[in-house]
């Protein structure tokens, strides 16, 4: 059990952070403090991501110029496998983009609510549907 | 110490970081302090990317999270409200319940991942080594990782073009994209 | 006007610098770490800083946002086109070896150098976009539900 742990303690570090974000998601009310709970759990999935990848003594994978124009590339330099490395540049890029979305409409929220607290929200639809006689 | 055992060091230090920013993200009201704690956290995960040998990552993750994330969680936080308002204890509570479950889930999975920092795991062996060995001479650029990017996985990134175009095009529809025309509405 | 005459000159040093370096993390892309999405993000970024400095006004002089609107689509189609052209020429869609006589790397140089150039545009053009539409806005008053 121990040694389990102790082999996979990155990884284990990233999900506990991963867990906490979760919780920020849940706890609170707030949409804004909602979206940065969101945005920390990404990150630690990108962590998670980036983490199996790393090979020990790896280098990130880029070939010396001089190296590659001369074709004498070492056969035993290891490199950190790029394709999460590919697939994670890509996803912070559109993270944000839907980060900014959902900013977007936590905006559009306030103007017409007023309040971005989500039991409030509930309680203004609620009054809302009572006065429409539902 | 020898570097790889300065690094472990430095790598520890980082994921204690990132743990203190992420709690006191939970424990905080003001939003502010929030999401300043935020752009720290995703400088701290650009450090974390650097050590884990994805330096592409890396610098993507120090302009996006340190800057970007940052002014549009502080724009949005002006346009919204300062401050969080605390919430009951029965959701701390039940938040608590779904974060052990879920925790306990992942961490019952955590045997049958590949141990860290090994090379013949199943993700390292396949195709990932393999746009490594054949970068060389079928695309003959020094960047691994732009190779794949551009051209191994093209169609990928053009997905990811046309979703971050898409995103653009959202917020310019929900949020109006020069800015004027809100006095108009504003009376409803 | 502007009380901060500390941050007017330094970033009047800075911004310059902020665009030759995403520039340079574009360029350089295949060499050393870099690419379209991160310099799109580093230009983005530095259009942001100028409009946070010397106003909103200002940016909208410097990067019109017809112009914003303009490259978000500009960019995404620039990368499509590069898959049509790779179509026409006789491969596979985004298949670069055939856009060069040679059919060697070559033709992959000339489509990751196009390619990125579509990416750059567009996340530059997207980030900006994005900030406007965010700075462009008041914020409401209490009685907006009213």
């Amino acid at each position: 059990m121990l040694e389990i742990l102790g082999d996979r303690f990155t990884y284990a570090v990233i999900l506990v952070l991963m867990m906490v974000g979760l919780y920020a998601v849940i706890a609170t009310g707030n949409l804004v403090k909602r979206m940065v709970g969101l945005s920390i759990f990404q990150t630690s999935v990108f962590l998670l991501y980036i983490a199996t990848a790393k090979i020990t003594g790896g280098a990130p994978a880029i070939f010396a110029y001089s190296d590659l124009a001369a074709g004498t590339i070492p056969d035993d330099a290891v490199y950190a496998n790029p394709l999460p490395h590919v697939l994670i540049l890509t996803a912070i890029v559109v993270g944000v983009a839907t980060l900014a979305m959902g900013l977007a409409l936590v905006v559009r929220i306030r103007e017409v609510y007023g309040t971005i607290e989500d039991d409030e929200l509930s309680e203004i639809d609620h009054d809302d549907e009572l006065k429409k006689g539902v | 110490m020898n570097g790889a055992e300065i690094t472990q060091v430095f790598d520890y230090l980082l994921m204690v970081m990132l743990l203190a920013i992420s709690i006191a993200v939970i424990r905080l009201q003001n939003l502010f302090a929030v999401v300043v704690l935020t752009g720290a956290y995703s400088l701290i995960a650009a450090a974390w990317f650097v050590s884990l040998s994805a330096a592409d990552v890396a610098i993507t993750e120090a302009a996006v999270g340190a800057g970007i994330s940052t002014v549009l969680l502080l724009a949005a936080m002006l346009l919204t409200s300062r401050e969080a308002k605390p919430t009951s204890a029965f959701r701390h509570w039940s938040a608590l319940v779904v974060m052990t479950a879920a925790g306990a889930a992942v961490f019952y999975a955590l045997g049958d991942l590949p141990v860290y920092g090994s090379a013949d795991t199943p993700a390292n062996t396949g195709v990932g080594m393999d746009y490594i060995t054949r970068t060389p001479e079928e695309i003959n650029i020094p960047n691994v990782v732009t190779a794949v990017l551009a051209s191994y996985r093209g169609f990928d990134t053009m997905g990811e073009v046309f979703v971050v175009f898409a995103a653009g095009v959202g917020v310019a529809l929900l949020l109006n994209l020069s800015g004027r025309g809100r006095r108009e509405e504003g009376g409803e | 006007m502007n009380p901060y005459v500390v941050l007017r000159v330094v970033s009047k040093l800075l911004i310059p610098l902020i665009f030759l370096f995403g520039l340079y993390v574009h360029f350089h892309g295949e060499y050393s770490p870099g690419g379209g999405f991160s310099a799109g993000v580093v230009l983005g970024v530095g259009v942001i800083l100028f409009a946070l400095i010397f106003g909103m006004e200002a940016a909208r002089k410097a990067v019109p946002p017809y112009a914003a609107r303009f490259g978000m689509a500009l960019g995404a189609l620039l990368f499509a086109s590069v898959g049509f052209a790779s179509l026409i020429m006789g491969g596979e869609f985004l298949n670069y070896t055939v856009l060069h006589p040679d059919r060697t790397y070559v033709g992959q140089h000339i489509g990751i150098i196009a390619v990125e150039l579509g990416v750059l545009t567009s996340v530059t053009s997207v980030i900006i976009a994005i900030f406007y539409a965010f700075a462009g806005r008041e914020r409401s008053g209490d009685t907006a539900e009213d």
